[in-house]
């Protein structure tokens, strides 16, 4: 119903069949590169335990991903920063 | 020169049997001496939509075992006298035919045959192995659907680790679909599964019809799909043949289904 709402005010909408190609993109590496989600998670969590040495994260909102980009497979990291660490409070 | 192929999918239902009775059909009436070899043993229909299964003696796994020469189980069509069936089994399962068996018997056949299409079970548990090891290469088919599609990938993932050559067929398009942006097309399928298509096959009531007849599509000459089957079977036998745009259906030729009916 939005959808049909925003077409007809000319806001641009993604195509289910666009939709589609993009799941299956997305799909498709996971399932090649045979990495369970477990991992994925112990992955995630590494790079939590990293990253807050030096700033503080929103854990929540944090995404990670294998992305398809022309031959490469990436790993693909989404961290929001809620604020620097201050120098002194690093740890080494 | 023999060539091998088997026809294969992942998800069944996309229309293996069918791709298989098409190709055999369209390459007889080129002129080719054809095999068409069912092992979808316990499951089996290509005989159904090749209008044979009243003529079926011996089958597969009577050659395998060695009960039979594989000449004696031959259904010879009687429209296209040199396109064969070797049915297989519909009371055995799967276990009954062991890939080393195939192979053997695919070899002996080669010297017979110019074409020897394999059709696959769906799946890549039993019998699988036992369809892909004799081909040269393989034929994917797929529907423009999210499940058909990743089900081809895992297929794929498999014969490319069997260092098998893979081309693509996309089934039951529907063009209609494809244009309001509902469905996925052709390109976005190479796309997906990064993989050359020889084909795409429109959505066709005649497909269904032709099947309750036992008369592939592939013979009329007013289909859309049986215009497509013919485009592939050009393009299996390495001519150069453009894809045709697949146009949804006018007002007027969709007045005129209403009336045939």
């Amino acid at each position: 119903m939005f959808d049909s709402l925003l077409k007809l005010f000319g806001g641009k909408s993604e195509s289910s069949s666009e939709k589609a190609h993009k799941r299956l993109k997305f799909v498709l590496i996971h399932d090649r590169a045979n990495v369970s989600p477990e991992v994925m998670e112990h992955i995630k969590n590494d790079i939590i335990k990293v990253i807050s040495n030096y700033m503080e994260i929103d854990k929540q909102a944090m995404e990670i991903s294998l992305e398809n980009d022309a031959d490469a497979v990436a790993l693909v990291a989404n961290i929001p920063v809620n604020r620097m660490r201050p120098v002194s409070g690093r740890k080494h | 020169m023999s060539e091998v192929i088997v026809i294969t999918s992942g998800k069944g239902g996309v229309g293996k049997t069918t791709t298989t009775a098409n190709l055999g059909v369209g390459l007889a009436i080129r002129g080719k001496k054809v095999v068409l070899i069912d092992t979808d043993t316990g499951l089996r229909n290509l005989d159904l939509l090749l209008g044979l299964e009243r003529r079926i003696v011996y089958t597969l796994v009577d050659v395998v075992q060695k009960r039979v020469n594989y000449g004696q189980a031959l259904v010879r069509h009687k429209k296209y006298t040199n396109l064969f069936l070797l049915p297989t089994s519909q009371v055995a399962d799967k276990t009954a035919i062991e890939p080393e068996q195939m192979l053997e018997l695919v070899e002996a056949m080669k010297s017979e045959f110019d074409y020897i299409l394999i059709d696959c079970p769906a799946g890549i548990e039993q019998g699988y192995e036992t369809a892909v090891i004799g081909a040269d290469w393989a034929i994917v088919v797929t529907n423009p659907e999210i499940s058909a599609v990743r089900d081809a990938d895992k297929i794929i993932g498999r014969l490319q680790a069997a260092n098998k050559e893979i081309k693509l067929i996309v089934n039951r398009i529907r063009p209609q679909m494809v244009k309001d942006g509902t469905m996925l097309d052709m390109t976005a399928i190479d796309d997906i599964l990064s993989l050359e298509c020889i084909g795409q096959v429109p959505d066709d009531d005649k497909v269904v019809d032709s099947a309750n007849r036992g008369v592939p599509v592939v013979e009329s000459k007013d289909s859309a799909a049986g215009d497509a089957y013919r485009d592939i079977v050009g393009r299996v036998c390495g001519e150069d043949i453009p894809f045709k745009e697949l146009a949804p259906e006018s007002f007027w030729q969709r007045l005129k289904h209403v009336f045939k009916r």
